[in-house]
């Protein structure tokens, strides 16, 4: 392979470059563990297009990282196995290829940044290693080329003193900073598509801004297409064009941001919103979705939601679970009674 | 780094002055209970008292301090310290050798066991534990768990021992009465019992012996160490930049991993020359350990005093240079 820093990195067969960057179609995931099979994901589908932002929301254990980590092909296996469903790659199922070609998709065509950037860094190596060991070992180039490279980067992504700050160890670097190295590691190979879960939950508030501002110009300059994993309702309202809810390992609610914001149409996606602390109800009781989400080794029959939902019929203890109704053209919910839940503001 | 090294450096010295007048001590209790070790060259035949007295002056006995039972005798140790630091002089034998020549005879035996013993139990061990920590619950990983509690349960001279008698004796016979079996071999060359014709062969099972319970400690340490690491953030990031699985386990698991282990095994340096001192006596080997323990059978103070004094040394060097490893494995340790 050449040492040309614009090397073209090898086609993958079948390749549509008209088809849609990323789609992930009626994955299941399932984890087998000693106290019974988790259903971890459950049937969740979405579209990215290029340069948008989807973001995936919803509580902790919903099924959103695992999403994430299958779509990487990063799952722990055992326990975690996917089941079924396909994750389509400009139209190539990433699960249909074999564990050599979906290694070089991984990093070149779709990276992934992780929550905690000082646990996902390796301790022991400087950051300029692991920069630039994606170049020697995707791009084939040499140490000092690489090195070279992994400055630029770290320029890429607004860390001052970059050429001296490429020899230090990812403990010698603040949180913010950490998180500024992920997202060069995770743009070095300049992909496609960027699953960011989680970027800032470890953060400041104030460097979470930041660090959103800066993913969302990199990504702008280079039409990426970002799937944002977060149960942060105030980061998606800023940056995401289309959301995808999650509860309990389903996609319940799909839509464009301002409609979710707007008329949600599910009660679980309304709760949520509820709970968001408002400046202007001060003084009122902060409201908050009763109950806890179910056990992902037990999810009740029906819908999911049913035991926390206060619109909850007998027809939604029954399985099987609700369908995504069309809500509108360009939206779908997951329940029996998404026009009560909608009409009732 | 520099004032830690400093700092290290000066309570080596604390260290081995308590050792050595520890060892003073005991070895004049010793003299004082037990008589004028001086006799032991006579045998059952009296010597003439002249002749006795004048090998005791000579030899460093002759101080009235070692007739009275309890004296520290702080003399002899003032004596002893100044010969030793000052003249380089540990003293002679019994026999009237150097200690630093005895030593020098004795020293490259115990070397070429330590590293036998340290090499086979990093080698094996650590490529067992790799081997049971990559694939829990496997059957290597179950053999690895079993073999290894076994090992550590038996102590080393019992290993020893039965190793001599059922290798060395029982195997051996038989092995030397087939025809089939190559000179090299039925000749003794890998006997477990040192054989001055093969200085280097016939370690090889002692040196194994020495190292079989730290091999199974470093097994087992090296196995919970991936088990730890293979779930960690940053495997998992290694794998989500695409790089290939042996890289992933090679490269970003295995430094990590290994941590514990080389500072272990650094460590482990000193507890195999206390090992060397068992298993040079069981197999007959002439080093350092069997040098120690004959001297101190025959109540030679000076060469118990001396050996040891270099053992302490190595053992605190040894351990020095192990932490100080231990900050180029981990960059996040910082010594100030």
């Amino acid at each position: 392979m050449s040492t040309d820093v614009n090397v073209k990195l090898e086609a993958l067969a079948g390749v549509d470059p008209n088809a849609l960057p990323l789609q992930v179609k009626d994955l299941h995931v399932e984890f087998r563990t000693r106290n019974g099979i988790a259903h971890a994901v459950n049937g969740v589908s979405f579209d990215l297009r290029a340069g948008e932002t989807r973001a995936i929301l919803g509580e902790s254990g919903c099924g959103k990282s695992v999403t994430a980590q299958a779509i990487m092909g990063i799952l722990d296996s055992p326990p975690g196995f996917i089941t079924g469903g396909e994750i389509l790659y400009r139209g190539v199922d990433l699960l249909k290829l074999p564990e050599s070609e979906r290694r070089k998709v991984r990093a070149n065509r779709i990276a992934m940044i992780f929550q905690d950037a000082l646990s996902a860094l390796n301790p022991v190596f400087t950051v300029g290693f692991q920069l630039a060991e994606l170049f020697r070992k995707h791009r084939g180039m040499s140490r000092k080329d690489a090195k070279v490279r992994a400055v630029e980067l770290l320029d890429l992504v607004k860390i001052p003193a970059a050429s001296q700050r490429v020899n230090d160890y990812p403990h010698q670097f603040s949180g913010g900073m950490r998180q500024r190295v992920m997202i060069a590691m995770a743009l070095a190979l300049d992909p496609e598509v960027l699953i960011a879960d989680e970027p800032t939950t470890a953060l400041d508030v104030t460097v979470q801004a930041q660090i959103m501002a800066l993913l969302a110009e990199l990504q702008r300059e280079r039409n990426m297409g970002l799937v944002l994993i977060t149960h942060d309702m105030g980061v998606v309202a800023d940056v995401a064009d289309r959301i995808s809810v999650m509860y309990a390992g389903r996609v319940i609610e799909e839509a464009g941001v301002n409609d979710i914001y707007a008329t949600p149409a599910h009660p679980y996606t309304k709760g949520l919103l509820e709970s968001i602390p408002r400046l202007d109800l001060k003084g009122h009781e902060l409201s908050a979705i009763k109950g806890l989400p179910p056990a992902l080794t037990n999810i009740p029959p029906g819908c999911a939601f049913n035991p926390r939902c206060r619109y909850a019929q007998d027809v939604c203890r029954k399985d099987p679970a609700p369908p995504l109704y069309q809500v509108s053209p360009n939206r779908t919910a997951a329940c029996h009674f998404w026009k009560e839940v909608k009409g009732d503001e | 780094m520099g004032r830690y090294v400093i700092r290290r450096l000066l309570q080596f010295i604390p260290t081995v002055l308590g050792t050595m007048f520890l060892l003073h001590y005991m070895t004049a209790l010793a003299i004082q209970f037990s008589g004028n070790p001086v006799r032991a060259l006579f045998g059952d035949r009296t010597p003439p008292p002249a002749l006795l007295q004048a090998i005791t002056e000579r030899l460093g006995y002759g101080d009235p301090c070692l007739d009275q039972r309890g004296n520290p005798c702080f003399g002899l140790f003032a004596d002893r310290l100044q010969n030793i630091f000052f003249h380089f002089d540990f003293g002679i034998n019994l026999r009237q050798r150097e200690v630093t020549d005895l030593v020098a005879d004795a020293i490259p035996f115990t070397l070429k066991l330590l590293v036998i013993a340290i090499l086979f139990e990093a080698v094996v061990g650590i490529a067992a534990g790799v081997l049971a920590g990559l694939r829990g619950g496997s059957f290597a990983d179950y053999l690895v768990k079993i073999s290894t509690v076994f090992v550590i349960s038996v102590p080393i001279f019992v290993l020893g021992v039965v190793v001599r008698e059922f290798v060395g004796v029982k195997f051996g016979n038989v092995l030397r009465g087939q025809d089939w079996i190559p000179d090299v071999i039925s000749s003794g060359m890998f006997s477990p019992v040192f054989k001055p014709d093969y200085p280097m062969a016939s370690l090889i099972i002692p040196g194994m012996v020495l190292g079989a319970t730290s091999l199974a400690v470093t097994a087992r340490l090296t196995r919970t160490s991936i088990m730890e690491n293979i779930r960690a953030d940053y495997v998992r990031t290694a794998r989500a930049k695409g790089l290939t699985n042996k890289r992933v386990i090679g490269v970003h698991t295995l430094r990590n991993s290994l941590i514990p282990v080389i500072t272990f095994l650094g460590v482990d340096i000193g507890a195999a020359m206390a090992g060397a001192v068992v298993t040079e006596t069981i197999f007959n080997v002439p080093g350092i350990g069997r040098l120690v323990t004959m001297s101190a059978r025959t109540g030679e103070s000076s060469v118990v005093v001396g050996v040891v004094t270099m053992l302490v040394l190595v053992v605190l060097v040894a351990n020095l240079l192990v932490d100080l490893l231990y900050a180029v494995l981990d960059p996040r340790i910082r010594y100030e």
